[in-house]
């Protein structure tokens, strides 16, 4: 017989287990503990270690001009939401506590995000984009916070609706954010989730996602701040003729920790997706990509796709990808595949012949490796943006 | 004036010795053209003055002004003047072009104490040194030599020459892969920035180039060293006759 004897309750646990606004939602957690190593989908994110103590507090950031000029901003301020006018098209609500009962359950017993996020979770925001509506300016949803603080957002886009929300996680201290993407048929959104989180603060973030008949999900996740952080991305190719794509960015320095970790579902035939990470990897970062590709018997002439590479940039740092496919379907195009690797050392001489000083150079090749992502983005205002940042973040951290 | 004194270079992964006791000396003004057998350390040499890392030079000394710039990086060798147009032009992926040319021309200005070059003044100066090297301004709007055919990359190369001004030119193999008229028209380029205060080497096998770009000098280079030295007449020497009367000479 096996005997699991449960370990000695971190501080951590104890502060997430009796805080709790609804004790129900935490009980796999009260009985198990914090995820560990041996907990398969948090393999490369000890959780119960890495998350002994809870972050001290920071200050919670003032109205930031939004990541896109012209945005409309929704903000949800130490979880509090503060509606002011909704941008046309879109109909935006608080959650309240009824809203939250209504919202779906974590995934199960290992879903610890899902559990603290509801146990913890004082309010959200609802949006729903009417079917066929066009937003003309993207709406960024401004989590900021400082305090320990647990945010959820139901979004639910109309059939044929055309739509492009920014996710935008600021501040510091500990924060979990649950977002639920209901997107109809033939709509097309783009969701763009930028964490810059200071480099003290915990964040654990979940996008998920269902699309409807040839709905089309254009999910980028940038991680650019955070000590701690996972990204979990839970998809649905729920109707046929879907398509699902993640483009991933994710920038770490210092002693950072940064997993994103996706499972996505072919669930009816003819879905496609990719899925592209690239990871830029300083100082004695860490980080992991695991990504699963589930294909169901009927999901037939699925074709998916996922890649994750990686640019290493010193010894102490370190990067694990896990793809893994389960496909019960016979006729699907699937595929895989990780790379690691350093500067190109002939890449660099080339730049620097040129004049280019090394630093600069490395910065111009580093660059390069996202950029090559973020420039697929259908939208130039977006990609200015984000390559803005990109040197920003290299400046500070190159 | 470049001086290359007793220099040996050798590989730095491996040790293997590839410039052996090399001496060679350009002046200002002056076209010195280096020919000589495959694999007799052209390249090579090209590398060790542009200042590639894999190499290591364990004897002898490159200087360029009076100055030794063995200590130096390869960036701040092309700050002190001294271009590469290489053989194999690298393609880099996820570099735009136009956006290189402007962080190399401003680096090395930044270098000179000079003022960034304004959005205006740059576009103006790149759409002419292409036009005059007949290169489609679209192609800069891809990725660095990103697809670019043979041919293209040493047009590019050229390209680079004229915006960056260097007063230390070496040129290899800046005619293979190129068409005849293709060759005509880099040749006018490199001819048109032959002037009293630069110093240009070209390496090439063939005399066609050297039609174009009438040296001054001429050297032949084997098993890592100057084996012989002479003026144009000399390439049509071993146009004619090959290396073998030469090296066998040397041996
Ligand atoms: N990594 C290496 N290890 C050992 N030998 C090498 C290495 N790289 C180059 N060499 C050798 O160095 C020698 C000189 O090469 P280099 O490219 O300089 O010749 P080259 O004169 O430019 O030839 P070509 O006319 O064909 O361009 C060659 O014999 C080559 O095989
Ligand atoms: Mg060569």
């Amino acid at each position: 017989m096996n005997v699991v004897v449960p370990l000695p309750r971190t501080p951590a646990e104890t502060a997430l287990i009796d805080g709790a606004r609804r004790p129900a939602a935490i009980e796999a957690l009260r009985a198990r503990g914090l995820p560990t190593r041996r907990v398969e989908s948090w393999h490369y994110t000890d959780l119960k270690t890495l998350l002994r103590n809870l972050p001290a507090d920071a200050a919670t950031p003032a109205a930031l001009p939004p990541v896109l000029e012209g945005s409309a901003v929704l903000a949800i301020v130490d979880g509090a939401p503060r509606i002011v006018a909704a941008p046309a098209g879109v109909d935006v609500s608080a959650l309240g506590d009824a809203g939250i009962a209504a919202l779906s359950a974590p995934f199960g017993a290992d879903d610890a995000i899902g559990q603290i996020n509801l146990a913890h979770v004082a309010d959200g925001v609802r949006l729903a984009v009417a079917a066929d509506a066009t937003l003309v300016a993207p709406v960024e949803v401004q989590f900021r916070s400082g305090r320990a603080c647990h945010a959820r957002v139901s979004a639910a886009f109309g059939a044929a609706s055309r739509a492009v929300i920014i996710e935008r996680q600021s501040g510091g201290g500990f924060s979990t954010a649950v977002c639920d993407l209901n997107i109809g048929d033939g709509a097309e959104i783009s969701w763009i989730v930028v964490q810059e989180r200071d480099d003290k603060a915990v964040h654990l973030g979940q996008v998920n996602a269902t699309l409807g008949t040839n709905a089309k999900l254009n999910l980028f996740v940038v991680n650019e701040g955070g000590k701690l952080v996972r990204q979990e991305i839970h998809a649905r190719a729920a109707g046929e003729g879907s398509e699902f794509r993640l483009r991933g960015v994710n920038l770490m320095a210092g002693g950072a920790h940064v997993d994103v970790t996706m499972t996505l579902t072919h669930e009816v035939p003819h879905t496609s997706s990719t899925a592209v990470v690239r990871n830029i990897v300083t100082g004695r970062a860490n980080g992991a990509f695991q990504g699963m590709i589930k294909v169901a018997r009927q999901a037939q002439k699925t074709d998916a796709r996922m890649a994750c590479n990686t640019l290493l940039l010193s010894d102490e740092g370190g990067f694990s990808a896990k793809p893994e496919l389960e496909i019960f379907a016979d006729d699907v195009a699937c595929g895989h595949g990780a790379t690691v690797r350093e500067i190109d050392r002939n890449h660099l001489f080339y730049l620097m012949a040129r004049g280019v000083p090394e630093r600069e150079s490395r910065g111009l090749l580093v660059k390069a490796f996202v950029a090559e992502i973020i420039e697929e983005l259908d939208n130039e205002g977006l990609v200015e943006a984000l390559e803005h940042r990109l040197d920003r973040w290299f400046s500070a951290h190159g | 004036m470049l001086e290359i004194r007793n220099l040996h270079a050798r590989i730095a992964e491996n040790g293997t010795e590839i410039i052996r006791g090399l001496n060679l000396t350009v002046n200002k003004g002056e076209v010195a053209a280096i020919m000589g057998p495959n694999g007799s350390g052209k390249s090579t040499l090209s590398y060790v003055i542009a200042g590639r890392a894999d190499y290591e030079v364990t004897e002898g000394d490159i200087l360029w002004n009076g100055e030794s710039i063995l200590a130096m990086d390869a960036a701040e060798r092309a700050a002190k003047g001294v271009f590469l147009a290489f053989q194999y032009p690298m393609e880099i992926p996820g570099v735009a072009t136009m956006e290189f040319l402007k962080v190399a021309m401003n680096a090395q200005r930044k270098a000179r104490g000079e003022e960034p070059l304004k959005i205006p003044e740059f576009l103006k100066r790149v759409k002419a040194a292409a036009a005059s090297l007949s290169m489609n301004m679209d192609m800069l709007k891809r990725p660095l030599n990103v697809g670019f055919s043979g041919g293209e990359k040493k047009r590019a190369e050229i390209l680079q020459m004229k915006l960056l001004e260097p007063s230390l030119c070496v040129l290899d193999e800046t005619d293979s892969g190129l068409d005849i008229d293709a060759l005509k028209i880099v040749a006018d380029g490199v001819n048109a920035l032959r002037s009293p205060d630069r110093a240009m080497i070209v390496i090439t096998h063939y005399q066609r180039l050297l039609d174009h770009i009438v040296p001054d000098t001429v050297h032949v280079l084997y098993k890592g060293q100057v084996i012989k030295s002479g003026d144009k007449s000399l390439a049509l020497t071993l146009e004619k006759d090959g290396y073998a009367q030469i090296t066998g000479e040397a041996a």
